[in-house]
């Protein structure tokens, strides 16, 4: 506190020098003390203020102190004069307009208004003319007005400021008083009738017209200032009021503009300020710079703008680089309307393109861009490269090669030097380059200029061009110039006929190697050599080809292989797909896509799920994560499956077959494939501003019409005078001659305030204005481009089947191999699922491989880490325990290694026992069943036989006869058994005959009962195909478990446990989120996703069949909640 | 029909440069001491912290560097930045491409030509009373030392000087009126 009182250098500021580290803690340290004290409620106002300027001081430094900005609303309600001033100035320095605490600052100036104290009510307009919400201005105007007849001038002149920004915020507003801004204009005292230029200068720029009749009092206020007539304190150096006559000037100019009749009104007040400006100081010349643009605006008077054109002389021979540069934005400014000042100072223009200091040489480019014509066109773009090359600055390379490339469209006087200069534009450009300069220039070689041998050379000599730059090795060449060539040599490369496509397609393939080109370039490169292919029979790159990039990591990539696979494969496809220099026709693409209707609805027919756009997904998604579920829980498993499933499904969407919604699926994968190739081509309409500046600077380019002879005389006449002057200077004058040429003297017309602008050689540029606005064109452009986008679907599905039996094929494969070499699990489960994880995870990357040896294959699961899971809810009981040992049968032994329940016994009497056991083979359940012989004798034709339901399907023949079974012996019969239609059991039911000696036939009934999990089998996938299974699968059903445990493991253990129990295999969890597959034996495939959230697992389930979800789920939540 | 689009262009160009030409605004006030850190900032246009911080450093970048014998302009993306040095001070102002430079130059020396007049007959420690701190040479930290002493009073007189981004005042003793009016009420 003390230390704050007191008007000690507060601590942070003590030493200038700090390291930035320092600063910031330092700073941080401050605020949180000043946090702390501001909202003590002791702190006093003269503590307050200081506080605010502290807070002041550590926002300029970058560091935001929010905290108060409601205390400097506060202080600037309670204190006094300077605490109030502090107050206000720290909340125009804190707030913007659009600030919310900003309307708690509305009463206060209300207040401080009507105040008796002219301090206060200063202050209060000062804040006013600074901020202050829009929609409180009625609250305050008439305050405001009143302050308009105040007797004190400094009251007046802050009244008016005020009211200028009312104008600025809302117009309307303060409409009704422009006669009192008239008064302020004709106010006694000058600060006041200054402070009223601000609101006419925006006025008279928005309605010239409205204001003619005040030429005439801003002419006689201008002429008492320049005539010294004010008191001496508005003196600047003996210059009066120099910035007032400035804003008066600019009031001028507007109102002279296209006028002769109000110019006649200020020759007088121009001709006498441009003759005071003899005083040789920095502020005469500001104002010399704004009279010279105010006699070249107004209607022109040829004594006037002589005078001007010569003070412009002393701007620019001026050894003042300020001067300098000033004089060349005039300049700049002045050759608009008379070319010929341009060549009076041409020598020094010269001079100033080598000058030292970059920003003038920027500007003295400016002016030659903007007096460049055909002649000397070649020059001028020469000096701009060569700025650009030395120039690091990105936004100078940006606006400087959009010059260079205008002008080159437009002036090229050869097709080699346009395409070397837009060779170098490329090059200098590097990756800064905006994409519409290579964008406009290949539409410009793909449109051509109605000469179609000329076209052809142009095109002819790029493709010479860029073959011989991609000869030259190791040079990096930027993207977009890389981009330009791939497209130029893919479309053109047909023009030239020695050279050999597959030349060229070599090449090309090796910069594609290189890994300096990026993902968007390579797609480029790879149309190229796409389109290459279609003048070449010789295909002996391809499979080389083919290879890198068939199984590339980028998707667009191997596409595009698989793409080039079959068109090379037909050449008809090929020809209709990338026709020989179409590139400008439209293509024309069914975009409803009625031609996949068929494939629809033979999707939809075969239980496909009806395509959901993407907005739906997505609602999906987020119901499922926020809204409540108000179903009620319980088991989900119903008596009728077939209804369940209908009702337990969320929103089963209409099926439709209409290629609407086919058309959306479609697009949006389009839509895909389009921006991964065309993606710098799209920015063209994106960068509006650029664009638009550009459009600007091209038509400022006044055309000059000029005659030969005019030049040549003028030339001549150079020539002569340079004799004997220093080799140095012939060289300046040569470059003068060049830069200067075609700038004739017969200008004057143009003075006249007619500009013959259409005679403008418009040569290259025609083609782009028009094609400018029409959005399709360069679609479609850009399409040939890129492959059309129609053929993708039906190529790519053509490409899946073909390729998807092969790995399948592999992965049956794979399998066998590795069940081959598979053991029995019989403990740790857990080490057991990490098995599993290895083992799904070896079979992606063999997948990923799928020309990998068999050998290999074996290799990577000669551990045997094939995972048959054991069901937790029998032990794996070895024949030895069995009770009645003795009797009981031995499990055969190529079983023994498959997990297997324990026996039995299903039927029993004194002479003869029925044993089964469970095999959970993976492509089947195997039931064995033994026949024992209990008794002394022996049995003849025994029979077992079973009945099956429809539920479940048997591989061979349900009967198994014995025709003799031998006292106390033991036979055994096995049945592969499938589920047809999932139910939760079913009981497999039978009945054994057997005659005992020659007694008569006995029958005993038996019956097992079967469980879904028993025909479980995990279905190993990759996360990908999961995915895409996930979307083939029709039939859903969601459900929440509650399970009670919020340890980050939960979802972990709980999916354990379940492919513990039911044998489902883990896909992957990726945070709370997990993906588990299964298959119902034989083949019935279904997915679950299964989401962990505060205590509830929210599972989904998929598959193809619609009862099973429902089946499964109730699995699930049996075991679920046994947790 | 070409050549009406051309000339309906035209015109619009021609509104659009006129307009520009009428913003003649000034976007921001700095001062900078010669270590380059800001010592006072105005912004006249809405800008978030963190740029306006970004925007300094790369501006001090710019200017700091420069000799005296160099053009007192600099282009920075699309604005022209406009500074003048006062021994240990840097004044930048940020304009856009319609105003002008030399006028802007002016204002500059102006503004601390107010200064000067204001904390020279004020009161100070007496280290730092001279008859014309800002030219001072030998005093090197002089001057931005007293304006972060009084950012308060600095801001207040910029206040007087530049509303909105628009130049409103230079008669030098018309901006102190409302600042002594209020030192002398305070100290009564």
């Amino acid at each position: 506190m003390q230390q704050i009182q007191d008007q000690a250098p507060p601590s942070m500021v003590k030493d200038s020098r700090m390291v930035e580290a320092d600063e910031e803690k330092l700073i941080k340290k401050e605020l949180a003390a000043l946090k702390e004290q501001v909202s003590t409620p002791t702190t006093s106002l003269k503590q307050m203020r200081e506080c605010l300027v502290r807070l002041i001081y550590c926002e300029m430094l970058g560091y935001e102190a929010s905290f108060g900005y409601i205390h400097a609303i506060k202080l600037a309600q309670q204190g006094s004069l300077m605490e109030k001033r502090v107050g206000y100035l720290a909340v125009s320095l804190f707030l913007n307009e659009s600030h919310e605490l900003l309307l708690l600052l509305v009463n206060t100036v209300l207040k401080d208004l009507q105040s008796t104290n002219l301090l206060e009510v200063c202050m209060a307009l000062t804040v006013a003319s600074q901020l202050f919400p829009p929609d409180m201005i009625p609250a305050v105007l008439p305050l405001v007005e009143e302050k308009l007849q105040h007797s004190k001038e400094i009251i007046r002149r802050k009244a008016v400021l005020a009211l200028y920004k009312f104008y600025l915020l809302a117009p309307n507003q303060v409409q009704h008083i422009h006669d009192k801004f008239r008064k302020a204009l004709c106010d006694r005292d000058p600060g006041v009738m200054a402070a009223s230029l601000h609101i006419y200068l925006l006025l008279i720029k928005e309605n010239p017209g409205g204001y003619k009749d005040l030429t005439s009092s801003f002419v006689t206020i201008l002429k008492q200032v320049v005539g010294g007539k004010l008191a001496v304190d508005f003196n600047y150096h003996s210059v009066p009021a120099p910035w007032l006559q400035i804003q008066l000037l600019r009031i001028l100019r507007l109102l002279g503009k296209d006028d002769q009749i109000t110019s006649e009104l200020m020759y007088d007040i121009l001709d006498e300020s441009l003759r005071r400006a003899e005083i040789n100081h920095n502020i005469t010349y500001a104002i010399l710079f704004e009279c010279i643009q105010t006699v070249y605006t107004i209607h022109p008077k040829v004594d006037l703008l002589e005078k001007a054109a010569k003070c412009n002389g002393k701007f620019i021979l001026s050894p003042k680089n300020n001067l300098k540069y000033l004089g060349l934005k005039a300049l700049s400014y002045v050759i608009q309307q008379d070319m010929n000042l341009v060549l009076q100072h041409q020598m020094t223009i010269i001079e100033c393109l080598d000058h030292p200091d970059p920003i003038i040489k920027r500007e003295t480019l400016e002016l030659l861009y903007r007096i460049t014509n055909a002649q000397n066109v070649a020059v001028i773009v020469q000096k701009m490269l060569d700025y650009l090359r030395q120039s690091k600055d990105e936004y100078i390379t940006i606006s400087l090669v959009g010059k260079v490339a205008e002008l080159a469209e437009k002036y090229a006087p050869t097709n080699e030097w346009f395409i070397q200069t837009m060779n170098a534009v490329f090059s200098v450009g590097g990756d800064m380059i905006p994409a519409d300069i290579p964008n406009n220039f290949l539409r410009l070689l793909a449109e051509g200029f109605d000469d179609e041998v000329e076209d052809k050379q142009l095109r002819l000599y790029a493709v010479n061009s860029y073959l011989a730059l991609l000869e030259k090795n190791n040079i990096h060449y930027p993207q977009r110039f890389l981009q330009v060539m791939s497209w130029v040599l893919g479309e053109y490369s047909y023009l030239k006929t020695e050279a050999k496509a597959e030349d060229i397609i070599q090449s090309l393939h090796y910069l594609l190697g290189k890994c300096s080109a990026s993902l968007e370039t390579k797609a480029w490169i790879f149309s190229a050599i796409t389109k290459l292919f279609r003048l070449t029979l010789n295909v002996k790159v391809l499979p080389e080809v083919l290879q890198n990039y068939g199984n590339s990591m980028d998707s667009c990539l191997r596409q595009c292989s698989f793409e080039l696979k079959q068109l090379v494969e037909d050449k008809e496809i090929m020809n209709t797909v990338l026709p020989l220099d179409e590139s400008c026709n439209d293509i024309v693409v069914d975009a409803s896509l009625s031609f996949l209707d068929g494939f629809v609805a033979d999707a939809l027919g075969h239980g496909a799920a009806p395509y959901k756009p993407h907005h739906q997904r997505q609602e999906e998604r987020l119901s499922q994560e926020k809204v409540l579920n108000f179903e009620p829980y319980g088991l989900s498993f119903a008596t009728s499956p077939q209804i369940s499933s209908v009702t337990g499904r969320q929103s089963p969407t209409g099926l439709s077959f209409n290629s609407e919604i086919s058309c959306n699926s479609t697009e949006a994968g389009l839509k895909d494939s389009d921006s991964l190739k065309l993606d710098g081509v799209k920015k063209v309409w994106g960068k509006e501003g650029y664009l638009r500046k550009k459009k600007e600077s091209k038509e400022e380019t006044v055309a000059s019409p000029n005659s030969e002879s005019d030049v040549t005389a003028d030339f001549t006449s150079t020539a002569e005078k340079t004799a004997g002057l220093s080799a140095e200077e012939q060289e300046k004058k040569l470059l003068a001659s060049s830069l200067f040429v075609g700038l004739g003297s017969n200008n004057l017309v143009s003075l006249m305030g007619k500009n013959q602008s259409t005679t403008q050689k418009f040569r290259r540029k025609s083609k782009i204005v028009e094609g400018q606005n029409s959005y399709e064109r360069t679609m479609s452009t850009q399409k040939a481009i890129a492959p059309p986008l129609a053929q993708i679907p039906n190529l790519m599905d053509n490409v899946l089947e073909s390729c998807n039996p092969f790995q399948e094929s592999k992965a049956m494969l794979l399998r066998k191999t590795a069940s081959d070499s598979a053991e029995v699990p019989t403990e740790e489960p857990a080490q057991e699922s990490d098995e599993a994880w290895n083992s799904s995870n070896n079979l992606k990357t063999i997948r990923a491989v799928p020309s990998a040896s068999k050998e290999s294959i074996s290799g990577l699961f000669a551990d045997g880490n094939f995972d048959i899971v054991q069901p937790g809810n029998c032990n794996s009981a070895l024949v030895a325990h069995e009770p009645n040992s003795s009797l009981s049968p031995g499990l055969p032994v190529e079983f023994a290694e498959h997990s297997h329940s324990k026996f039995e016994l299903v039927c029993a009497n004194e002479n003869i026992a029925l044993f089964s056991c469970k095999v959970w083979k993976e492509d089947c359940l195997l039931i064995v069943l033994f026949f024992t012989n209990r008794s002394s004798i022996e049995v003849t034709n025994a029979t077992v036989n079973f009945a099956l339901t429809d539920e479940l399907q048997a591989c061979e023949s349900t009967d198994f006869p014995f025709p003799l079974v031998e006292s106390l012996a033991t036979v055994k019969c096995q049945l592969c058994l499938q589920m047809m239609k999932p139910c939760a059991r079913v009981l497999l039911t039978g009945h054994v005959t057997y005659h005992l000696e020659t007694s008569q036939q006995t029958q005993e009934e038996f019956a097992l009962a079967l469980f879904l999990t028993d025909f479980i089998r995990p279905l190993k996938l990759t996360t990908e195909e999961f995915g895409h299974l996930w979307l083939s699968l029709s039939n859903d059903v969601k459900q929440n478990l509650s399970f009670t445990s919020d340890s980050p493991e939960a979802l972990t253990v709980a999916l354990r446990t379940l492919q513990q129990e039911l044998k489902l295999h883990i896909v992957d969890i990726i945070g709370a989120e997990g993906i588990v597959a299964c298959q119902l034996l034989p083949s019935t495939s279904c997915l679950l996703h299964c989401r962990f959230h505060a205590g509830i697992l929210s599972v989904w389930l998929r598959s193809g069949c619609c009862v099973l979800p429902d089946c499964l789920l109730y699995e699930c939540q049996k075991v679920i909640q046994k947790l | 029909k070409k050549f009406e689009k051309y000339c309906e262009r035209k015109i619009k160009r021609n509104t659009i440069y006129l307009s520009s030409e009428v913003t003649n605004m000034i976007k921001f006030f700095l001062l900078v001491n010669k270590q380059g850190q800001i010592r006072l900032s105005r912004y006249y246009e809405p800008m978030e912290i963190h740029k306006r911080t970004l925007l300094e450093v790369d501006i001090i970048k710019n200017c700091l560097p420069r000799t005296k014998d160099q053009c007192s302009f600099v282009e920075y993306k699309d604005i022209k930045l406009v500074y003048r040095q006062y021994a240990a001070l840097f004044v930048v102002i940020g304009i856009d491409d319609a105003e002008n430079e030399l006028a802007v130059y002016e204002l500059i020396h102006n503004f601390v030509e107010v200064l000067d007049k204001y904390f020279s007959r004020v009161v100070l420690p007496d280290v730092l009373r001279f008859s014309n701190i800002f030219s001072l040479v030998t005093v090197q930290t002089t001057a931005p030392a007293i304006i972060m002493f009084n950012l308060d009073k600095v801001h207040i007189i910029l206040d007087e000087m530049i509303l909105n981004g628009r130049v409103v005042e230079t008669n030098k003793s018309r901006i102190l009126v409302p600042l002594l009016a209020l030192d002398k009420m305070t100290e009564s």
